[in-house]
């Protein structure tokens, strides 16, 4: 066990006891779905349906029923992708790289959060599959043998880079996600009476036991995923970014575009964890493990990666004149001054102004305040693809090519359905799954327990008994 | 041969290490530890050796290397080499640039999933197979130590129980295993 400075703020609040931790995480699983809980879930169900007709709607008569023309040939749909990938990016990063940095405090919000980045990345595979328009051929973007003679996808186009990364991503997460929960679900099978949950979750967990090798391996097994996945968590925006990035459009043609988007999406990630962590540590009672602390340093990660973005935004507009090139100053003049004047200062207030209201430590700390800046972050992130995208297409070298892109219905339909089917494995997540990972939480139990840190936690009667035999070992002193 | 097993509980981990350490040093073989949470420095006590799945890891990711350098070289080099805007591939070092990141992701997705089939498979842990923890409290808050008779023939059977009655165990099972 390590000890940790009392200076620290504890992470999990009050006495608990490991029977509590499981007690409090199952408990919600358990009991009855609360009112508010159906309420939701119909809300979002019925939205998510509305997307689905839409789809539906969209491959039945064709891409023509999205507001595209031959000028903006690319606008919702990959905004929209861009946005989920991007939302997609903090529960890796969360598992991955802060277990990396033995960061104590991601065991209360990796289970979540990597819930949440698995369903996003569900919605951003959505985009590119139905933008085929025939969602039938999508194993065309497949290195796969076929009947057109040796006819093969092309590995020089980022665009297939991208179904690399996307698809290896989303599997690994999946794959990440799912051991760390094959001990909790037989926590949760060794709890329930019911026949039918019983069996569920037995099958769930996969025969878990929790021997002393099993245990063994699992901590390595994480440890090498979080080492690999921690790479690929950095790849996968860079690699989004080549889509733009590769290309010759002025103000695309960027060389900043991968550390910029990377941050970009570490910073919406977050923002959505905070929206989504916020509302559960109310509705399921588990303000004791995820409390004002952890709001913290998920604002600070959202202030550091949203300065990254600011200063990105402020070196693209300086190299613009810089450059001296025209069409790239013309780009950026257009997309602050231009007909889409207000997504661009939009963009700019919600990304570079509002983090930086997390250097006042008594809004950081704020819950409410926090819920409100996340959803302001969401919404200028969604803007920023939305800026890059269209405002870099609609007025080309060819000024008598210049259009304007308004959204459809089905645009809208499209978007507002994957936040409504989202929202729908949220909550049948939050519902069946165990939302914290609380097996790994016992672990830091008593290095990281208020109770055990201020000593007021009772000392077990074999110790009070015979001395603290098995601190000799510990090196307390020497870490 | 019907086999004699001892399950000895603690409600505790601190005190199962110090009870498996002083149990050690006396000569007793603990066979196995069920635990909700892995126990820290608990291995080395106990005999466990480190495992070797990043080898393995390391392997797979290799494989995932080799496959995606070999695939890519056919498909772009040799089957069907593109000319694309008067640059045509022609050889793999030419064009290896624009062939890195499907190479870093094939190697990450074949190392990850390689690694946790393995797992899975070595665990035992697959859908529908059984659970074998010998008491459901075991993935809660309680921690069992299994002790079998056979391989601690050095002690008898009320010798062990009294040992382990020195220890902090809060309760005790017995049980005939095939």
């Amino acid at each position: 066990m390590h000890k940790e400075a009392a200076i620290r703020e504890p992470l999990i609040l009050g006495h608990k006891t490991y029977h509590e931790i499981t007690e409090d995480v199952c408990k919600p699983i358990e009991d009855k779905a609360p009112r508010m809980w159906y309420i939701l879930f119909a809300i979002a169900l019925v939205i998510g349906i509305y997307g689905v007709g839409c789809i539906f709607y969209l491959l039945g008569t064709g891409i023509g029923v999205w507001g595209l023309n031959k000028t903006i040939g690319w606008a919702w749909d990959i905004t929209n992708f861009v946005w989920w990938v991007g939302i997609g990016h903090a529960g890796t990063l969360i598992s991955a790289v802060l277990l990396l940095f033995r960061q104590k405090w991601r065991m209360a919000i990796n289970r979540s959060a990597e819930a949440m980045t698995i369903f996003a990345v569900f919605m951003a595979g959505l985009f590119p599959l139905i933008h085929m328009g025939r969602l039938w051929v999508g194993y065309w973007t497949l290195p796969l043998p076929n009947h057109f003679g040796s006819l093969w996808v092309n590995f020089n186009s980022p665009l297939l880079w991208d179904v690399f990364a996307i698809s290896t991503y989303l599997s690994v997460s999946l794959v990440f996600w799912y051991i760390g929960l094959i001990p909790d679900f037989a926590t949760i099978r060794d709890r329930v009476k019911k026949p039918i949950p019983k069996k569920m979750y037995s099958i769930l967990s996969f025969g878990w036991s929790g021997r002393a090798k099993n245990w063994n391996r699992f901590e390595l097994v994480s440890l090498v995923l979080a080492g690999v996945a921690t790479p690929l968590v950095f790849s996968v925006h860079s690699i989004v970014s080549f889509d733009f990035a590769t290309s010759v459009i002025p103000g695309w043609h960027t060389t900043i575009f991968p550390p910029y988007f990377v941050a970009g999406a570490v910073f919406s990630g977050f923002a959505m964890v905070q929206t989504l962590m916020l509302v559960m540590r109310k509705a399921m009672r588990l303000e004791a493990y995820i409390h004002t602390r952890h709001v913290e340093y998920m604002n600070i990660v959202i202030m550091v990666t949203g300065s990254i973005v600011g200063t990105a935004y402020i070196t693209e507009l300086f190299i613009s004149w810089y450059s001296g090139v025209e069409y790239e100053a013309y780009a950026f003049i257009n997309r602050a001054t231009g007909p889409y004047w207000w997504a661009y200062w939009s963009m700019m207030t919600c990304n570079v102004i509002s983090p930086q209201l997390m250097w006042f430590r008594k809004l950081r700390r704020s819950l409410y305040f926090t819920f409100f800046i996340s959803i302001v972050v969401n919404i200028g992130m969604w803007f920023e693809r939305y800026v890059i995208i269209v405002t870099s297409i609609h007025r080309d070298y060819l000024p008598a090519a210049w259009s304007m892109h308004y959204p459809s219905h089905i645009d809208l339909g499209v978007y507002v359905g994957t936040i409504g089917l989202f929202f729908v494995f949220f909550l049948l997540f939050a519902r069946f799954f165990p939302v914290l990972a609380l097996n790994e939480l016992k672990t830091i139990l008593k290095s990281s327990g208020e109770s055990y840190k201020n000593d007021t936690a009772p000392v077990h009667p074999y110790f009070a008994k015979n001395g603290h035999a098995s601190h000799d070992h510990d090196n307390t002193n020497n870490h | 041969m019907a086999e004699k097993v001892i399950y000895a509980m603690y409600d505790d981990d601190d005190v199962l290490k110090d009870g498996a350490k002083k149990l050690v040093a006396k000569g007793v073989k603990v066979a196995e530890v069920f635990s909700p949470f892995p126990i820290h420095g608990i291995d080395p006590i106990i005999g466990v050796r480190q495992t070797r799945l990043g080898i393995m890891a390391f392997l797979y990711g290799l494989t995932g290397l080799t496959l995606a350098t070999v695939g890519m070289r056919y498909f772009m080099i040799h089957d069907w080499p593109m000319n694309i805007g008067g640059k045509p591939n022609e050889t793999y070092l030419d064009n290896v640039l624009a062939f890195i990141p499907i190479t870093f992701e094939f190697t990450v997705l074949c190392a990850a999933h390689g690694m946790a089939i393995t797992y899975l498979l070595l665990n035992k842990t697959l859908p529908g197979m059984p659970a074998s923890n010998p008491d459901p409290r075991t993935t809660d808050d309680k921690f069992v130590m299994e002790f079998r008779l056979s391989e601690n023939s050095q002690y008898s059977e009320t010798e062990l129980l009294a040992m382990l009655n020195e220890t902090g165990v809060i309760e005790i099972d017995q049980k005939e295993i095939n």
